[in-house]
């Protein structure tokens, strides 16, 4: 670990032009402490912890892309859809900025799931990390909000009709259901002001996000950063963030953002919804409604509950449980690594979400809810039920002393 | 010792290897972030649809002799002025080296009745008065700025004030007697 | 070893929802016959004879119905039109503007700069010529519907009679790749309905080809612009993580991990 000052060494007009700053506003070493030389993170660090980086920089190409659509964009319901297309036939580079900011909302939560089950696998949620977890379900939730705000502003079929469908969640509510809904749209169905106000706050929450990313961060700076061992890492088994995990982290990007541009150049539509090129229509529903795919979990577990109140409480539940996460996991050991029981049903939790997935893209018919029923009910059972108890009863393998103890041994 | 000074050499050479790679690697992404930020620029520029309404036709049939209008070009007032022949001649017998833009009348009417004219004051993008017949024109029958007050000849040329040059005068070409393609 | 796993896993946990979606929507339709088109692949383009060929076919048969709205006369430049055949062409068409000193809107002729004449003035008029159904804005259509260009191809060549014991309802054709197999669009393609200046074949399947090929230069203009600059772009990343991938490897060298 480096015991150097931050900024240039030496004597050198630099050093002086640095400290004179410093001593006024001394932002290069608290970036220094943050991200750079003065952050000490476990050397330990495996890829699945780049995903932290690569959803900052696609909060980035988000936020740049947005800037630029919004200058040609008008939301206005009988030219947003116009737009949208002239941002696709005659702005410069048009086509490419909304291909990237379309295709970057399903990346942005690609990288987000990774960095989630990552830090659950890894058991990064628990003690002293829970406030640092908290807040993260708070960035997924204005995750959320952003994109669906987001994906109606082109004012396609799927915009309109998912905005209805998903404002009308809150007519569940009894007695004032109506009247917070009517409140959303500013009239008696989705229209004009709807999409008014849905881009005002599209353009808003994006900063809400950064401003969580900053608590985040500084969260994450009070304990430093957990590991793939999950116990307490040792000051001689930690190294400064520059240039080792900055490096990494550049690494990681690299490939991410190959994968990312083929999406984006060869498959630009593949995530979307046809029907979303067809301009909104009131009076047509279209045959089969579907939210992105991001949401169908959660969408399979609205639709699996036949009762209206209750369908919307689980769908919210199943995201707001996770803020009990720390104490429903009753296990003192973190990482998954050394608990046998608790990757068996880790897995399998996966899966259940995949099969709710699945279950929330196909029309509901059939077999189709009672999948959805049984997956709802394993989806409450694993937190509820399965965490606490396999904390209990579960016995963990041996943890290794320090860092250094596994990685030294492997390398003997 | 041979061993260590063989050492040091490796590590010499290894710390090169490490410094261009370091440098190659800093550098391309130094410029795949400015190409990557270059559409972006570039989409802030006239859109392909704009472009393409970058020219109009005008008819100057309608404009009596002595009579100016006022049209729509690339969103800023183009001026037409039909001169009578006063103003064509006051507008070439000013001596030009005296002008503040030296130019002269013959250059920039390529018709003598006809003068055109973009109606943006070149001090700060004001639209100049005297195009309707009960505008103040100025001393010099031309123009007048009502915002800092830069005055204009019957050539749009400046004369007084605080305008640098001399009203633009647009590409145009003259399809037949009385139709003209601005742009 | 265990890291490199974890990195494929995490490339393949990328792939999954690209793929996913669109495998689950497929299976809700008809299984589509794939066509060859020009501009599938790494770095597909047009042929501009067939969009050519494809712009006819839509002038003389499809644009009495069907509206182009997003398309503008100056974006056949892009057909391989010259700018004096394209001035001609819009020449061609009237449009509305004004109003005019009097107050009055007037027809002119069109300019590059206009977009293509609707075939009817509102919904309303559409649907009555049309016995009650909307023909769809076809400036989109390619990129609407599910299978995208397969399935514009087939839908135009799909019509056949009906199975014995499928009741039709009036005014409605069986086509075998629409769904619900009612359609309210009559047959259209058929041997021989347009004949091509440059002598190329016109049976109905190549009619359907070129026009659909047509359409989806009208649904996705910048498509050779995507492939091209994507290739350039795609290939500069890679080499960037092949770098960053050997720098990583250099400054970790000492770090035991």
């Amino acid at each position: 670990m480096s015991t150097e000052k931050s900024g240039p060494t030496g004597k050198s007009a630099w050093r002086k032009a640095y400290e004179w700053h410093e001593a006024r506003l001394p932002i290069v070493s608290w970036l220094d402490h943050s991200l750079g030389t003065k952050y000490p993170v476990p050397r330990n660090l495996n890829y699945w912890w780049n995903f932290g980086s690569l959803a900052m920089f696609m909060l980035a190409v988000m936020i740049f892309t947005g800037i630029f659509l919004a200058m040609n964009y008008t939301p206005h319901v009988s030219l947003a859809f116009d737009s949208v297309e002239h941002i696709m036939r005659d702005v410069n580079y048009g086509w490419l900025i909304r291909y990237m900011h379309a295709n970057g909302a399903s990346f942005f939560f690609i990288v987000v799931y990774i960095h989630i089950l990552r830090g659950m696998y890894y058991g990064s949620y628990k003690s002293p990390r829970e406030v640092l977890w908290w807040i993260g379900i708070l960035i997924y939730l204005a995750m959320m909000a952003t994109a669906f705000l987001g994906y109606v502003l082109p004012w396609g079929q799927m915009s309109f009709w998912g905005a209805t469908v998903i404002t009308n969640f809150f007519s569940a509510i009894p007695g004032i259901g109506q009247s917070i809904v009517t409140l959303l749209w500013g009239g008696f169905s989705v229209d004009n002001p709807t999409l008014n106000r849905f881009f005002s706050l599209h353009y808003l929450l994006p900063f809400v996000i950064v401003g969580l990313i900053f608590l985040h961060i500084w969260a994450l700076h009070v304990p430093g950063a957990n590991n793939p061992l999950g116990i307490d890492a040792a000051p001689a088994d930690k190294i400064p963030f520059f240039p080792y995990y900055v490096m990494k982290d550049v690494f990681g990007l690299g490939v991410f953002v190959v994968i990312y541009f083929i999406a984006v150049f060869w498959f630009p539509n593949a995530l979307g919804e046809p029907d979303n090129y067809i301009k909104a229509n009131p009076l047509q529903t279209p045959e089969h409604i579907v939210p992105e795919w991001y949401y169908l979990p959660f969408y399979a577990i609205l639709r699996s509950i036949p009762n209206k109140l209750l369908g919307v409480i689980l769908m919210f539940g199943s995201i707001l449980i996770l803020f009990a996460l720390p104490w429903l996991d009753t296990s003192r050991v973190r990482s998954g690594n050394f608990r046998p029981v608790f990757r068996i049903f880790f897995v399998t939790w996966i899966i259940d979400v995949l099969i709710l997935g699945w279950v929330g893209s196909q029309p509901p018919e059939g077999i189709i809810p009672t999948i959805g029923l049984i997956g709802t009910i394993w989806y409450f059972i694993h937190f509820a039920v399965i965490l606490p108890v396999v904390g209990w009863l579960e016995t963990p393998k041996p943890l290794p002393a320090s860092i250094s103890q596994p990685v030294l041994q492997a390398a003997e | 010792m041979a061993n260590t000074a063989h050492a040091h050499a490796a590590d010499a050479a290894d710390e090169t290897r490490r410094d261009f790679l370091l440098h190659t690697t800093a550098a391309m992404g130094v410029v795949g972030a400015g190409m990557m930020v270059w559409p972006l620029i570039s989409s802030m520029n006239p859109a392909a649809d704009t472009l393409a309404l970058s020219s109009i036709e005008l008819s100057l049939a309608g404009i009596a002799e002595g009579q100016r209008i006022k049209a729509l070009w690339r969103g800023k007032p183009v001026f037409v002025s039909h001169r009578t022949a006063q103003e064509i001649d006051e507008a070439r017998k000013v001596n030009v080296a005296e002008l503040r833009d030296p130019q002269t009348d013959q250059v920039r009417a390529k018709k003598p009745e006809f003068l055109i004219v973009v109606g943006v004051c070149t001090h700060f993008g004001c639209v100049p008065q005297g195009t309707a017949s009960t505008e103040v024109r100025g001393e010099f029958g031309g123009w007048f700025c009502p915002c800092h007050g830069s005055v204009y000849d019957t050539s749009g040329r400046i004369r007084r004030g605080p305008a640098p040059l001399n009203l633009e005068v647009p590409a145009h070409t003259y399809i037949n007697d009385t139709t003209v393609r601005i742009g | 070893m265990k890291k490199y796993l974890l990195a494929a896993a995490a490339v393949v946990a990328l792939a999954i929802p690209s793929v996913l979606p669109t495998s689950l929507r497929a299976a809700e339709h008809v299984e589509l016959p794939k066509e060859n088109w020009s501009f599938n692949g790494v770095l597909g383009g047009f042929d501009r004879a067939q969009l050519q060929r494809g712009f006819q076919v839509y002038k003389d048969v499809c644009a009495a119905c069907h509206s182009l709205n997003y398309v503008s006369f100056r974006n056949f430049e892009a057909l391989g039109y010259s700018e004096e055949q394209v001035k001609s062409l819009a020449a061609q068409y009237e449009v509305e503007d004004g109003p005019d000193d009097s107050g009055d809107m007037f027809k002119r002729k069109a300019k590059p700069s206009d977009h293509i004449p609707k075939p009817f003035a509102n919904e309303s008029m559409a649907r009555l010529a049309n016995g009650g159904a909307l023909p769809p804005d076809l400036s989109l259509i390619t990129k609407a519907r599910v299978g995208g260009p397969d399935y514009i191809y087939n839908l135009l060549l799909g019509y056949e009679e009906p199975p014995a014991g499928f009741v039709m309802n009036p005014g409605s054709s069986y086509d075998k790749y629409f769904p619900g197999n009612q359609i309210a669009m009559a047959k259209q393609i058929s041997d021989g309905l347009v004949t091509y200046a440059d002598g190329s074949p016109n049976d109905a399947a190549h009619i359907a080809k070129d026009v659909t090929a047509f359409l989806h230069w009208a649904a996705e203009p910048k498509l050779e612009a995507r492939h091209s600059t994507g290739l350039r772009v795609t290939l500069y990343a890679l080499i960037f993580a092949v770098l960053a991938y050997l720098t990583k490897r250099r400054i970790w060298k000492n770090i035991p991990h």
